[in-house]
């Protein structure tokens, strides 16, 4: 492969990732601060409303740093991707801008009010501005997901002689099967994130025996909404997304599971290696017949292994491919296992002294963000070699006119840049969760002032 | 329908400058007008909640640059590779200054993210300036429509020209001199005493410098690209931009002096988006120029999207915006009127 297309890969790969890290929380968190608040809103219990302030606060700092690393996404289609944005900046520019007119301006314009309003705005007032925050976070992720899921399964499209793709269909490319499979997956995940994060504070709190009280709230919350998050984030989206898959993209998924030679009654591969030269897994630990039947049903059905397709419509990176996939599913069985642990325990009145599972939810915070960041990976390794399934090779999309060199000038300028930021966001969140949700006066300057949020 | 696209671009570009323009322009100003900490908190505070909102105008433009002319989006963005990475560390860095400057009272942590702001915001005026400049004076484009750009070559303008040149240098210190005087105007609109006093005093020292470099951008722009006025020669009209381009300028002098402090900068507004009308009339049809042969030039005509896309876009664009629009008038209401003097200190 050429340098350059080398460069622009990693470097949308970095951006992207480290963008990503931000939004899975902020759309993770939203609702959940809506649910505080709407039982601050009916119980009139002040605990409640302490604990969406303090919620507020991770997320504003969180919610900063999405918003200086979206930025550059924007406009890395153009700068890195030029024949790409050319030729599909008919359909995908819509979305795109979709995003940015229905989702960034409800969004950047209510979190200013939802931070730093709450008394102007009245107990109610303050609901509804959190909720538009919520609302704008998650369309974002719709329409960020539209354009995603229509490089994976182009619908609603027509090509002209120049090989330029145009929108023949609206609601075609909103409604997009992928894209609602996709987005149903994919939110569980954010809120699979919020979660964990949630717990994990409030575990943090009651091992440490500071805010007690505040430590249940979040517990209480974090635990029943998360075992529904999980067990809809395998069933039935994920489950549904590889069907969806192996219906539209079956070498993907042959080189997901890893699975070189098409089979009837093909085994699911738990454990092992893939040796992409030798074409087999290497110490497999299997379980026979079981990938046929989550695919079609039936234990005997034929599964089509990657022998069946042309070598150079094989996912670029099988072993990365084939990792990615198996982290995320594992740790998502991980997370129902943990999450279901915790509300049974909180269901028996015991969770909040059986240290052993604190500790569990303490030190599971980092996975939630491994287990998405390895489904992006599943998904866009998984779309290699292809930027549009099927139609656009990934060789013909980069910017022809952009150097290796100059690639990686920006390539080391963003890491080094994202490492700052990475310092700066570790230290401000730990410093507030250190901080503590502290009883406070509501946020805002005496009255008749403006309030702002700087 | 093409007219109409371009149309719609410009107008969001043009709103970003004018809205973005004065968060920026008091970004610039903050290091020179606050003598204390507390005074440059107040000064922040004006453009506080709004700043993120004025610069999802820059996205939308962009996206709706994209969504509505593929190619030039293309061939620009990737022409002009290196300096716009660096427009986006910029806008990186001005971000985190404003918003966690708060986070901690320390004179080292506030000096740090102060000086981050102030500088970014800076250099990003100029780059903006620049970035026109080099629109308006071409680039040398290629057969299939792509270029790129080194940041500068030889510093002249001619068929090997760089980002920077004397050209878009005199456009880039222009774009930072009617910010930053933008901002001022702002800022005196949102401030009482002694820092509306100094907001005031600054708007009218850096007036003189913006007509004389005005005055210099449009005689340096006519000498390189004399075919700029066909549009005019065609249409007479237009010529009404550049009228009323002096009118604001001399708006915006006389109505600072009366201490009308909405009409200035109302003023300082119709400047800035007057002086894009007047270069967007110019190069219409085109979109970007080339610096060897018109022939290569990119147009509304080769570089559209289709019809349908852009005959829906319409209706979904219009009811998105007025619904945006709708949130501006809204926060810019809950937030209107003065900063007070005193401060509580709550950031994020
Ligand atoms: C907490 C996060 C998380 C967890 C626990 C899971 N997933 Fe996932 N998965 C995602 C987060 C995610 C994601 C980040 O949201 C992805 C990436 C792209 C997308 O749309 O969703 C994704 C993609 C993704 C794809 C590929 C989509 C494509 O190529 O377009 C499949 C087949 C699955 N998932 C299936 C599963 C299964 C069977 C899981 C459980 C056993 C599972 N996921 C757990
Ligand atoms: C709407 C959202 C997204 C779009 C439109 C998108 C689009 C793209 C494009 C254009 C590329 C470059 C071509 C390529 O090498 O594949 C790419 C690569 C990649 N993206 Fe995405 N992406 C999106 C979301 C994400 C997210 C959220 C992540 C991760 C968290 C991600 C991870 C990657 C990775 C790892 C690559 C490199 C893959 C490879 O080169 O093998 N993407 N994506
Ligand atoms: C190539 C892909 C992407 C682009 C171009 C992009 C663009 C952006 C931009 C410009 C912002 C800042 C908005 C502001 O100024 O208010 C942003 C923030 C955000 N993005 Fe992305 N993004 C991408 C990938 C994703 C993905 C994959 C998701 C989720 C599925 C996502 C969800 C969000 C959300 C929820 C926000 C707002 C909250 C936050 O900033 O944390 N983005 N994005």
């Amino acid at each position: 492969m050429d340098e350059a297309l080398l460069l622009h890969r990693l470097q949308f790969a970095f951006t992207i990732t480290f963008h990503y890290l931000f939004p899975q929380l902020t759309m993770g968190l939203a609702p959940l601060i809506v649910i505080l608040k709407t039982v601050y809103l009916r119980t009139g219990n002040p605990l409640y409303n302490r604990a969406a302030r303090f919620w507020a606060k991770v997320f504003g700092i969180n919610f900063v740093m999405g918003v200086v690393t979206g930025i550059p996404m924007e406009f890395q289609f153009g700068t890195d991707w030029a024949q790409f944005a050319r030729v599909t900046g008919g359909v995908i520019g819509q979305p795109l801008v979709m995003e940015g007119v229905f989702s960034f301006f409800l969004e950047s314009a209510f979190l200013g009010l939802f931070l730093y309003g709450e008394n102007r705005l009245g107990r109610v007032g303050h609901w509804w501005a959190g909720l538009a925050v919520f609302a704008g976070s998650w369309l974002s992720g719709f329409f960020i997901i539209v354009t995603d899921a229509w490089m994976q399964h182009p619908v609603a499209f027509a090509r002209n002689a120049a090989g330029e793709f145009q929108v023949t269909s609206f609601w075609g490319l909103l409604l997009n099967p992928w894209a609602l499979i996709q987005y149903a997956h994919n939110m569980c995940g954010a809120l699979t994130t919020g979660v964990f994060a949630m717990a994990a504070v409030g575990a943090y709190y009651l091992l440490e025996e500071r805010f007690l009280e505040d430590a249940r709230a979040f517990l209480r919350v974090a635990v029943v909404v998360g075992a529904a998050a999980c067990v809809v984030q395998i069933f039935p989206t994920g489950d549904l997304h590889g069907k969806f898959m192996a219906a539209h993209q079956p070498v993907t998924v042959a080189a997901m599971e890893g699975l070189f030679k098409t089979e009837a009654g093909a085994p699911i591969v738990i454990l092992g290696q893939p040796d992409a030269e030798n074409e087999r897994i290497d110490n497999p630990l299997v379980a026979n017949d079981v990938l046929s039947f989550l695919i079609y049903g039936t234990t005997t059905a034929s599964v089509q292994g990657l022998n069946a397709f042309p070598k150079q419509d094989w996912p670029t990176n099988i072993p990365l491919l084939y990792y990615s996939y198996h982290i995320m599913a594992g740790l998502g069985t991980i997370f129902v296992a943990v999450m279901a642990g915790a509300v049974f325990l909180l269901w028996r009145g015991a969770l909040f002294r059986t240290r052993w599972m604190l500790w569990i939810l303490l030190l599971c915070t980092p996975l939630p963000y491994i287990a998405n960041t390895a489904g992006w990976m599943t998904a866009e390794t998984g779309r290699q070699p292809w930027l549009v399934y099927g139609l656009l090779r990934t060789t013909q999309g980069d910017s022809q006119y952009v150097n290796a060199g100059n690639g990686l000038f920006t390539l080391l300028g963003f890491m080094g840049l994202y490492g700052i930021l990475a310092i700066l966001f570790l230290f401000l969140v730990s410093r507030t969760i250190a901080h503590g949700p502290a009883e406070e006066v509501a946020p805002g300057i005496a009255s008749g002032a403006p309030v702002t949020m700087a | 329908m093409l007219l109409t696209w371009f149309l719609l671009v410009a107008i969001m570009l043009a709103a970003y400058v004018v809205l973005d323009g004065f968060d920026l322009g008091v970004g610039v100003l903050h290091l020179f007008l606050a003598r204390t900490e507390e005074e440059r908190t107040i000064l922040i505070r004006t453009i506080g909640p709004v700043w993120d909102g004025n610069e999802v105008w820059l996205l939308a433009g962009g996206g709706t640059l994209y969504f509505a002319f593929p190619l030039l989006y293309a061939s620009g963005f990737s022409g002009f590779y290196l300096p716009l990475m660096m427009v986006l560390w910029l806008l990186i860095l001005r971000g985190i200054g404003i918003e966690l400057r708060m986070h901690l009272d320390t004179p080292v942590w506030r000096g740090l993210f102060n000086g981050c702001f102030g500088i970014s915001s800076l250099l990003l005026t100029v780059f903006y300036g620049a970035a026109l400049g080099n629109v308006i004076r071409g680039v040398p484009l290629q057969r299939h429509g792509y270029f790129f750009l080194p940041l500068w070559t030889d510093w002249k303008v001619g068929p090997n020209p760089g980002i920077l040149d004397w050209y878009t240098v005199i456009a880039g210190l222009l774009a930072a001199i009617a910010l930053a005087l933008h901002g001022a105007n702002y800022a005196a609109l949102k401030t009482t005493g002694e820092l509306n006093r100094r907001a005031r005093l600054a708007a009218a020292r850096l007036w003189p410098a913006l007509v004389a470099v005005t005055a210099l951008s449009l005689a340096a722009t006519l000498f390189i690209r004399p075919d700029l006025l066909d549009n005019y020669q065609r249409l007479p009209v237009l010529y009404a931009i550049p009228a009323l381009v002096a009118g604001s300028l001399f708006g915006a002098w006389r109505l600072g002096r009366n201490g009308r402090e909405r009409a200035a900068f109302l003023c300082s507004s119709a400047y800035l988006a007057l002086m894009l009308a007047g270069a967007a009339a110019a190069v219409y049809p085109n979109l970007l120029l080339s610096a060897t042969d018109p022939s290569l030039n990119i147009t509304v005509f080769n570089a559209h999207s289709g019809e349908h896309s852009l005959a829906v876009g319409l209706i979904w664009w219009s009811f998105g915006m007025a619904l945006a629009a709708g949130y501006f008038v809204f926060v810019y209401r809950m937030f209107r009127g003065k900063i007070a003097g005193k401060l509580d200190g709550h950031g994020y």
